[in-house]
């Protein structure tokens, strides 16, 4: 008889989100989008296909720009987590954050917590991008809305303030 | 004392500082107690009667609530225009994502698994997929005729040119359906108490379509029913109708439950189950005199609907208006349908009829310039519309439009004649360039009466701090509504931007300030924010606590005494149809639209012959938009529906089989990428527009209808090789240019 799922198969995870320690108790194989949505609350990492090919969830992972929709969270035990939710200081944001929303980097929103992540990410390999190094750096994260335009401007415009990584 | 003007400013988008921080809240960030998440059973087969349905006895089906068709309190349709479709299947099916059951658990997992463990038993009835077998009626699954709807324009005495014709001209030009593909999917949650009714929140463009939708479904009255829009990612129209269903689904199980119900749609339902663009076929037959002028022609334009009429009609309306371009015909006559499969029906998308028409129109004028022995400019300059000529429904033309100018501007921008004549000349290797144009209008606003039957009402309301609010039911989903109204009202009032803000669409807040489509909101809309913020400012100059002239400070100082004495600050404004305009819904002639925007755009391309791939290397998009209001959104709004129209044109198919999409993930199904587009130039010519918010006229879809032409006249040009469809893959160029070399 197929019914609900229990807890018996969960284990204990620990991650640090944020600069927080975090731990969780979850499956194994549950997706690290779905563990940081639901369990942790950041909802900010959104799901747009659920197979790697928007980026809607990426992340940054010890450094490393990932989709957290491909990560079953086992992977990502002990790692260092850096989601859309940590980049501002306060009420301070950081200065891709600004640029995007001074620039018209975000339309409808839902691309943009990914987009500025590996924004960050091709930043913190390249502090001087060239828009050719832009458009292939962001070209693994879709949107629908800007044409990318906009979105381009908004990360030339942050390389040139600096925001410290 | 007046503050700086606000029209005009590229101010920060209002819920821009929620979005770049990840604290905006779509309708998946949202979790109620005790909630249960729902799925849709859907047909598996194109057409057919349903004879049984099946439970897989390894599940414990108590676990689940169950929905049919008998568990519909009020009527089984999703009520639109036409009321054709059902909200789930009762006894037949027409298409092969038809809504036959739905089920909720607490487990999402458990969920997608009892969905596969539901199986229908059908008994198949025949079923057509194409415009072609519609027409031959081999099977009637729609009405006595498969027509859902059929209009006729017709303008002065079409048989008496062609004997007076130097050149007859035809050709026939298909389009492909096209997904809206917003990054985020369909979704909403329910709730049922007893003495509130049904309330849904969700991803959707149009509350009260919802809750029209609701009321019918539900069987309750128009207080029992509550639709409140969260942030929305992405639209483009797709979330114009098919909402109502979803969030139907929703509030059916939440009535049974007794528990919040979440929907929210995977890729793959999304893409396969929800609208998409209506594929089209259009034929022209032009008579053309030696000059290269246009004397008449006739137009057939057709659209495929899908299984059920929803918005064909209207979507047939703006296509069949838009099918003569800017151009000026003496003579024509246009006849127009739309026609069912059985495919989901298709629905709205940005342009909404007019970029498969145009796209028509503009693949036909290169035509007639070949045959006539003139370039495309010319061509073009000489049929232009200008002020005070007709359009095809009779519409004068009274704004001082020069589209030939216009025209000057955009080759001059894109530094057309030179690199046209210069590609010309390098046609030796594998990569072939090529120019291409698009000259096109866009109506906006509802079409015809539309308007008028809507009769919009917006209010303006001061608040206890003595800042002001706008109350309308148009929805933000990208395009700048929250801003753009915010900016309008601002300037009315003389206050700062920061001093006004916008209700969030909510029916138990907000009035029917119409739905958010037809690129109505910064034009219509706007002037409808505008009227009621004046009405705030005569109240308080009424009352005597304002006066004539007045600093920010002073206006909030008055709005907070003004409250503490009455209340309540509030001032609505209905929509008044501008006198003199003049539409017949039944010949279909007069003013189709209070104003259109006007644009040339230009491709350059390049065609690789060794992966016969197209690239679109320079896009120059030149527009006259009215005025400006937001010159950081407006670019945005451009350069966001070029994107889509080049991948209209160059990358996104839609592989049908038996009436299903077989490619609804976002790795068969190919939109542009940052690696793919140019950079997409962005020119505004603003003349204003007196029927708009300081002079604004619609923008939203205009940016949709040009691409597509523009690269295929531009392929044309490159390869010496006619192409008249798009999409216009790498296996279509192979095709057309290895028939070339044998042929």
């Amino acid at each position: 008889m197929t019914t609900s799922s229990d807890n018996r198969g969960k284990c204990e995870i620990l991650l640090t989100v944020n600069g927080k320690p975090e731990s969780v108790r979850v499956y194994p194989m549950e997706r690290l989008l779905d563990v940081l949505r639901h369990e942790l609350g950041l909802t900010g990492a959104k799901e747009g296909c659920g197979e790697g090919e928007c980026g809607s969830c990426s992340v940054l992972m010890n450094g490393e720009l990932v989709n957290s929709c491909l990560i079953p969270v086992l992977q990502a035990a002990g790692a260092n987590l850096t989601t859309i939710e940590g980049l501002a200081h306060g009420f301070q944001l950081s200065a891709l954050q600004a640029a995007f929303l001074e620039c018209g980097g975000a339309q409808c929103g839902i691309c943009t917590p990914g987009m500025i992540l590996a924004s960050r990410y091709l930043l913190n390999k390249k502090p001087d991008p060239t828009l050719d190094d832009i458009r292939e750096g962001l070209s693994g994260n879709l949107c629908r809305c800007t044409g990318y335009t906009q979105i381009f401007d908004a990360v030339a415009e942050a390389a040139r303030r600096r925001d410290p990584a | 004392m007046s503050v700086e003007h606000i029209i005009g400013k590229s101010v920060p988008r209002k819920e821009g500082r929620d979005k770049v921080t990840g604290a905006a809240r779509y309708i998946d960030d949202m979790t109620l107690p005790g909630m249960l998440h729902g799925a849709t059973v859907r047909s598996q087969i194109p057409r057919g009667v349903i004879r049984n349905i099946l439970f897989d006895p390894r599940f414990d089906w108590n676990e689940f609530v169950i929905v049919t068709a008998k568990d519909i309190p009020g009527e089984n349709c999703i009520a639109l225009i036409g009321d054709d479709q059902p909200c789930l299947a009762e006894g037949k099916v027409n298409h092969p994502e038809e809504p036959v059951l739905l089920l909720a658990h607490a487990d999402p997992h458990l969920l997608r698994k009892a969905v596969d463990a539901v199986s229908i038993e059908y008994e198949d009835l025949p079923a057509i997929f194409t415009i072609d077998e519609s027409e031959c009626r081999s099977q009637l699954i729609w009405g006595t005729d498969n027509i859902f709807k059929t209009f006729l324009i017709s303008k002065g005495d079409v048989d008496s040119v062609w004997a007076k014709a130097d050149y007859i001209v035809e050709g026939e030009y298909t389009t492909g359906a096209q997904e809206q593909l917003y990054i985020e999917n369909n979704g909403v949650i329910a709730v049922f108490d007893v003495v509130q009714g049904i309330t849904v929140w969700g991803s959707l463009q149009c509350p009260y379509y919802v809750h029209k939708a609701l009321m019918a479904l539900c069987r309750l009255a128009e207080d029992k029913v509550r639709v409140v829009q969260m942030e929305t990612g992405g639209a483009f129209g797709g979330k114009e109708d098919y909402p109502s269903m979803i969030a139907g689904h929703a509030a059916l199980l939440a009535m049974k439950s007794g528990r919040p119900v979440k929907i929210i749609y995977d890729r793959l339902e999304d893409m396969t189950a929800t609208t998409k663009r209506h594929p089209s076929r259009t034929r022209h037959r032009t008579a053309v005199g030696r000059d290269g002028k246009i004397l008449g022609g006739e137009i057939d334009f057709t659209i495929d609907g899908g299984a059920y009429a929803t918005l064909s009609s209207v979507v047939l309306s703006r296509g069949t208006i838009h099918a003569g371009g800017p151009y000026y015909w003496p003579h024509v006559r246009i006849r127009a349908k739309a026609v069912a499969t059985n495919a989901p029906p298709h629905g709205a998308f940005r342009g909404f009829g007019a970029p498969q028409s145009l796209f028509a129109m503009e693949r036909h004028m290169d035509r007639i310039a070949q045959v006539v022995g003139v370039s495309p400019i010319e061509i073009r300059r000489r049929n232009f519309l200008k002020p005070g000529q007709t359009t095809t429904t009779e519409q004068t033309i009274r704004e001082e439009i020069d589209l030939g100018r216009l025209l000057d501007r955009a080759l001059e921008l894109s530094d057309y004649t030179a690199k046209k004549e210069r590609f010309a000349k390098e046609k030796a290797g594998p990569i072939k360039k090529g120019m291409g144009i698009a000259a096109f209008l866009h109506g906006a606003g509802f079409t015809g009466s539309g308007e008028r039957y809507l009769a919009s009402v917006v209010g303006v309301e001061g608040c206890a701090d003595g800042s002001v609010r706008v109350l309308v039911s148009s929805t933000e989903f990208g395009q700048g509504t929250n801003t753009v109204l915010c900016q309008i009202a601002a300037e009315a009032l003389d206050l700062t931007y920061e001093d006004v803000q916008i209700a969030q669409p909510d029916t138990n807040q907000v009035p029917n300030s119409g739905p958010t489509v037809a690129s109505r909101t910064a034009m219509v809309v706007g002037n409808l924010v505008r009227s009621a913020a004046m009405g705030i400012k005569q109240t308080l100059i009424a009352a005597g606590t304002l006066g004539g002239s007045y600093s920010p400070e002073e206006f909030r100082a008055a709005c907070r005494d003004y409250i503490s004495e009455h209340g309540q600050l509030r001032s609505l404004a209905r929509y008044d149809p501008p006198a003199g305009v003049f539409w017949d819904d039944r010949e279909y002639r007069g003013e189709a639209y209070a104003a259109f925007a006007w644009a040339v755009y230009v491709a350059q391309v390049a065609v690789d012959l060794s992966t016969y791939t197209v690239k679109v290397e320079d896009f120059v998009a030149l527009q006259e938009i009215g005025r400006v209001l937001h010159p950081i959104l407006a670019k945005g709004q451009i350069t966001g529906g070029v994107a889509q129209g080049i991948g209209f044109a160059l990358y996104e198919k839609v592989v049908w089989q038996n009436g299903r999409m077989q490619n609804g993930q976002m790795t068969n199904y190919i939109m542009p990428t940052s690696a793919d587009l140019p950079q997409i130039r962005v020119f505004f010519e603003e003349m204003g527009n007196p029927h708009g918010a300081y002079g604004a006229k619609g923008i939203g879809e205009l940016p949709m209808d040009g691409p597509a032409p523009a690269i295929v006249n531009a392929v044309e040009d490159a390869l010496g090789v006619r192409f008249d469809s798009v999409p216009l893959l790498p296996e279509d160029v192979f095709e057309a240019v290895s028939v070339g070399v044998e042929g």
